[in-house]
């Protein structure tokens, strides 16, 4: 991984332009400050670089292809590839990210892991390298979302975690952080907490998106040898905390010409009342330790989103996404539930790869970016839809006819 | 003078810090719980500004302040309740909330409510020490306004001397590593902390919370500071007995 230090990365404080730091309460600064002072230099290490990219290559299975979408460009008029990360092990980008945090973890002497899990990928992702590691692994999922996504819940009890339900709030990904969060506080001692997203107070903002920046890294030598193109127009990725897009942007941040694409949830619509548009109905605030965009009420009371998809179902979101998009070095669209369900089953048609519904909301605004045939466009294929096929079998058409 | 600057110049040992959350078990239940407390004896009142994701706290204040919202209470409605309350009641309050919600309520306007009200003082934990100085802190000395941060036992000796610094009002000693809302008694650990503290020659008064929740503990706590923040504890009273038990409770600890 390549230092670089400019306006897109944070400060001292862990600040991306006005957005960021970290708003804890005491009890979790001694872990938080911890882990601050010291995963710059572990993660510069030889033996950690050697470790984390030997992992990558041989257990996720990187470099995953960059993938030409023939008959998708075709469609859209414009030249359209597909970074899969739906091909790592586990079935999602997240794996980068746990196998970094489980790598630094051992190297801070933790033997107890917590994590929080929306769509849980992150869940099994975390679940995964614990088992690879054999260390006791606990992760707090929202009770909503344990009953939507009933096989990843499965995956991660089969990989020996222990799945706790956040039962307060609206019972989903946030609640499920708040939840594992206040282990922390309870558990200072031996317990590292792998948050998935580049969300919560410094570091994790920089150190989650350090980790997904393989995703660009690969990106840019892949885009180069199959079209001899330093760069690609547009990098289109879906956005709930943003893990997955931070990856996909990193090592392009400053590559101004490269235009950055963020794809909100919108749920029912925008303006519906149950959306999880965050930069679109969000405004500056506090949540889970950093300041950034997040849906509240006017007294600061955080309002509950709602996405069809697990992974997208979050009121905040990253403070460098926060700052990109104040900044205007990324652009936003939102799509509906309805226009990802639809969007998901296309793209299988079309291509043969089954999204997850969380990427099935980047792929449904291709149409309306109003590309010309000569763009350059990739989507980051944050995972598969395997997990979402108890969603997908409600909306399959042929599925009343064939019973 | 401010309520807190003149209770921790005239008492010094002993010291009943009541936690309860504005609006629960009902709405307009504040302005009776804090009359009630004091006149049951309690020293002074934190009074919980009820928040939809309130980090640091356990089940117990987190369930109060879901109730507390549903109810209908918000900022406004405590400000009003409080400056109500004042009328007629002279104990310390302090408001205890979180940060996103002073913001959004605008921090001058937030202030300036605190002050018009007779709120005393204020607890904010995940609000940082340095965020504090450069933004807050001259707004509430211009205001009278008096400030308390937290320390737990993994916080650094230097920091603990930061906290203390920044401590107007009192130092709040968290007993143990844990949200809100658990009971066990005090351990060696924790007398080696206490000791810590004591070593130190701290000068903000200075009040141990988390885990209080009857006289033997609040008395062991008070070996060791000013005095003792009873929370958990008390909501469970409220939601076990309502108003009814509050006098009772008070007087059991004294």
């Amino acid at each position: 991984m390549n230092e670089q230090q400019n306006k897109y990365h944070p400060n001292q404080s862990g600040y991306f332009g006005e957005f960021g730091g970290a708003f804890i309460p005491e009890m979790l600064h001694a872990n938080v400050e911890n882990l601050r002072s010291r995963y710059e230099e572990i993660i510069k290490e030889e033996s950690f670089q050697k470790e984390y990219n030997a992992l990558l290559k041989d257990y996720v299975g990187r470099p995953t292809p960059l993938y030409f979408a023939k008959r998708l460009s075709e469609e859209i008029g414009a030249q359209i590839y597909l970074k899969r990360e739906d091909l790592c092990h586990t079935g999602a980008h997240k794996v980068n990210n746990t196998i970094g945090q489980i790598l630094l973890a051992q190297r801070l002497g933790k033997t107890r892991i917590i994590a929080e899990t929306g769509a849980g990928q992150h869940g099994v992702a975390t679940a995964t390298v614990c088992a690879l590691m054999g260390l006791e692994c606990i992760v707090y999922m929202g009770e909503v979302d344990i009953a939507r996504q009933a096989p990843n819940v499965q995956r991660m009890k089969m990989l020996g975690a222990t799945v706790r339900p956040a039962l307060s709030g609206s019972k989903t990904l946030k609640d499920a952080t708040n939840e594992a969060i206040r282990d922390w506080i309870d558990n200072p001692e031996d317990t590292h907490y792998i948050i998935g997203s580049v969300v919560g107070p410094h570091p994790y903002p920089d150190m989650v998106a350090r980790f997904q920046a393989i995703i660009s890294e690969e990106m840019k030598w892949q885009l180069k040898e199959k079209t001899g193109k330093e760069n690609p127009d547009y990098i289109v990725a879906c956005v709930g905390g943003g893990s997955n897009a931070a990856g996909a942007f990193y090592h392009y941040l400053n590559d101004e010409d490269v235009q950055l694409v963020l794809v909100e949830a919108a749920g029912e619509g925008v303006d519906s009342g149950k959306s999880a548009a965050t930069s679109i109905l969000g405004s500056q605030g506090v949540i889970h330790g950093s300041m950034t965009l997040l849906m509240q009420d006017e007294y600061g009371q955080i309002v509950e989103p709602h996405s069809i998809s697990a992974g997208l179902d979050y009121p905040g979101i990253g403070p460098l996404h926060a700052h990109l998009i104040k900044s205007k070095r990324a652009s936003v669209y939102a799509a509906t539930d309805a226009e990802a369900i639809q969007s998901a089953f296309h793209i299988t048609k079309i291509e043969g790869i089954i999204p997850a519904l969380e990427t099935a909301h980047a792929f449904a605004i291709l149409p309306k970016m109003n590309l010309k045939s000569e763009d350059v466009v990739i989507v980051n294929l944050s995972g598969r839809g395997d997990k979402d096929l108890n969603t997908y079998m409600q909306f399959q058409p042929n599925n009343k006819t064939d019973e | 003078m401010n309520r807190l600057t003149k209770l921790f110049s005239e008492k010094k040992s002993n010291i009943l810090n009541i936690y309860f959350t504005a609006g629960f078990p009902e709405l307009n239940d504040t302005g009776k719980i804090i009359e009630t407390l004091a006149e049951s004896g309690a020293d002074l009142i934190e009074l919980g500004m009820p928040y939809s994701d309130p980090l640091a706290d356990g089940t117990t204040i987190q369930d109060s302040s879901s109730i507390a919202l549903k109810n209908g209470m918000e900022l406004d409605t405590l400000f009003k309740q409080v400056t109500e309350i004042r009328k007629t009641v002279d104990i310390p309050i302090m408001l205890m909330g979180y940060f996103n919600q002073v913001m959004q309520f605008g921090e001058t306007k937030f202030f300036d409510n605190c002050v018009n009200a007779g709120i005393d003082g204020l607890i904010i934990p995940d609000l940082p020490m340095d965020y504090y100085q450069i933004h807050i802190q001259s707004l509430l000395e211009e205001r009278d306004i008096k400030m308390t941060f937290l320390v737990t036992p993994q916080t650094s000796d230097e920091r603990i001397k930061q906290a203390d610094k920044l401590s107007s009002a009192f130092l709040y000693i968290v007993a143990k590593s844990s949200i809100t809302g658990k009971t066990t008694d005090i351990s060696n650990n924790q007398l080696n902390y206490f000791d810590r503290l004591k070593a130190m020659n701290l000068t903000a008064p200075q009040l141990i919370g988390f885990g209080i929740h009857d006289k033997t503990s609040f008395d062991q706590a008070c070996k060791f500071a000013n005095g003792a923040i009873i929370g958990s504890e008390f909501i469970r009273l409220l939601k076990r007995e309502g108003l009814s038990g509050i006098k009772e409770f008070i007087e059991s600890i004294k």
